[in-house]
């Protein structure tokens, strides 16, 4: 049950003054060396569990376990966690309506979950993201995959398979659209700051 | 979001859908082994009950007890009312001890707009008099949802006492706002002063013959039975309850007929039910009744609700 209707993803418009930092190209070549860090890293693909963190998160996610699945011919489970009720800036903000919490069937017990979000920015979200996890199960061991970290860490919080590290000033903005999220070709936009 | 839940008026479309979202959330929550969220760690909600109540107030403690709210209940029975207090010296001491939510159920309409003009603390209506029950109006426009999918163009017949029901006063209004086409039906006796121009107003249409509306071209997705309020049945309303029963209860010919013309019509009631009087047991029994999840959709909904209203930034009163 529970079918009553998630918001639908926001996708604002990307800054026109920005710069284009990785292309449709880029991003697919670095997914598939994160995919095949994970496996080096886990020595194969036992007890892989990979939860996007939505939204964007959730859509790289998913393309991970399919590279994942593709090198090694057999089902990743993968799904999402929804961070909102974590926050620690809640007060700060309007509310906004969670999205879909969505655990793959053997459950993360045990097993070794693959956190992917689209930018570790302060690490805040990573920090609710470890919380939310706690209250599903007990994993093995978490692990952080994420396309762009572009540091400014706020927390001591690091990710092990970094797609690019993009050196940024606290006053830019870094945009990631993905096709299946936001209809628009895959890229990674820099924009705002002081001109360079 | 605004800082009061006092009425289903006071909703948008998108409000509604807002809280539906993120009780689709919620309700994920349920079933999980840790039932804990620590999203209203530190806030203090108080569930001030001055007419009796079993799953309007457990769920709301329950709700605000899974978001780590501290959840106190109070009713007038064992409260300073029974000595006498009025009802704003009660809620204005209660404030002064920086309370963030009231949640208040009242015998007299209109005592939660009332108590909202005199405390800080957010006021969400549990059930005023015969005016209002938003909440309970959002747990049916869930459940309704869950199993129907979107509202637009469903039609929803609402049975029973609506001179008395605060239910079918917030149903109407949330369920026409997310599009949903509503038919009210009560004895004459029942139907409320004027409801021809209110029914005008909120796009509704009302009828006297219950089964006439349940054999009508426009076959119901959902059936909705009223409450017979007996604490609120002085005055003569019907001669007898079983004269009521063969007008207006949902019974098992009527439950048979409405199987027979189209599968899956929903059966609700938003309790505590009088059995034999508005549903008979066949109806409430039967697979078609979704008064069961009623109450779980109820604990998903108030989880939404207390979010939107006390988590967010403050807001100014």
């Amino acid at each position: 049950m529970a079918t009553a209707g998630l918001p639908e993803p926001t996708s604002p418009p990307l800054d026109p003054a920005g710069k284009t930092v990785m292309g449709a190209s880029d991003i697919a070549r670095c997914l598939r060396r994160m995919a095949h860090e994970i496996l080096e890293r886990n020595k194969g693909a036992d007890d892989l569990v990979v939860l996007g963190i939505p939204s964007r998160g959730v859509e790289l996610g998913n393309r991970l376990a399919a590279m994942l699945e593709q090198v090694e011919g057999r089902g990743i489970p993968a799904g999402s966690l929804d961070i909102t009720m974590h926050r620690d800036d809640l007060r700060h903000q309007p509310t906004r309506a969670p999205m879909r919490t969505h655990i793959p069937p053997p459950g993360i017990d045990g097993k070794v979950v693959i956190l992917v979000d689209d930018v570790l920015y302060s690490g805040r979200t990573i920090r609710a993201a470890l919380d939310a996890l706690a209250d599903l199960g007990r994993p093995r061991a978490v692990r952080l995959a994420v396309l762009v970290d572009r540091g400014h860490r706020e927390l001591p919080i690091r990710a092990d398979h970094v797609g690019k590290n993009l050196p940024t000033s606290v006053s830019e903005k870094v945009q990631v659209r993905l096709v299946g999220h936001d209809g628009i070709d895959d890229v990674v936009n820099i924009a705002g700051g002081e001109s360079r | 979001m605004r800082k009061h839940l006092v009425s289903s008026a006071d909703l948008t479309r998108a409000d509604i859908e807002s809280i539906l979202a993120t009780a689709a959330s919620m309700h994920d929550v349920q079933r999980r082994e840790v039932k804990k969220l620590p999203t209203l760690r530190g806030r203090t909600i108080i569930n001030f009950f001055f007419e009796d109540s079993t799953r309007t107030r457990s769920s709301f403690e329950i709700a605000g007890k899974w978001m780590s709210a501290d959840t106190i209940n109070l009713s007038a029975k064992g409260s300073s009312t029974s000595k006498g207090e009025s009802l704003r010296d009660s809620v204005q001491t209660i404030n002064a001890m920086a309370v963030d939510a009231l949640v208040i159920r009242h015998n007299q309409s209109g005592a939660c707009q009332q108590v909202a003009g005199w405390v800080d603390a957010s006021v969400i209506n549990a059930g005023d008099g015969t005016h209002e029950h938003p909440t309970q109006a959002l747990l049916d426009a869930y459940t309704l949802r869950s199993r129907l999918g979107d509202l637009d163009g469903k039609h929803v017949v609402i049975v029973g006492d609506l001179t008395h029901s605060r239910v079918f006063r917030s149903n109407v209004l949330t369920l026409t706002t997310l599009g949903a086409r509503v038919t009210v039906v009560a004895p004459p006796t029942l139907m409320p002063a004027g409801i021809a121009s209110w029914a005008e107003r909120d796009g509704f249409a009302t009828g006297w013959d219950l089964d006439a509306v349940l054999a009508g071209d426009d076959i119901p997705d959902a059936v909705m039975m009223l409450r017979v309020q007996r604490e609120r049945m002085s005055g003569g309303f019907f001669p007898t309850p079983r004269e009521y029963t063969v007008g207006y209860g949902l019974t098992r010919p009527r439950v048979e007929a409405l199987r027979a013309r189209k599968d899956g019509v929903l059966i609700m009631h938003p309790g505590p039910m009088n059995r034999g009087l508005e549903i008979s047991a066949d109806a409430a029994e039967s697979p078609n009744s979704v008064i069961l999840d009623q109450v779980s959709s109820g604990l998903a909904v108030r989880m939404a609700v207390l979010y939107h209203l006390l988590a967010g930034e403050e807001t100014a009163a």
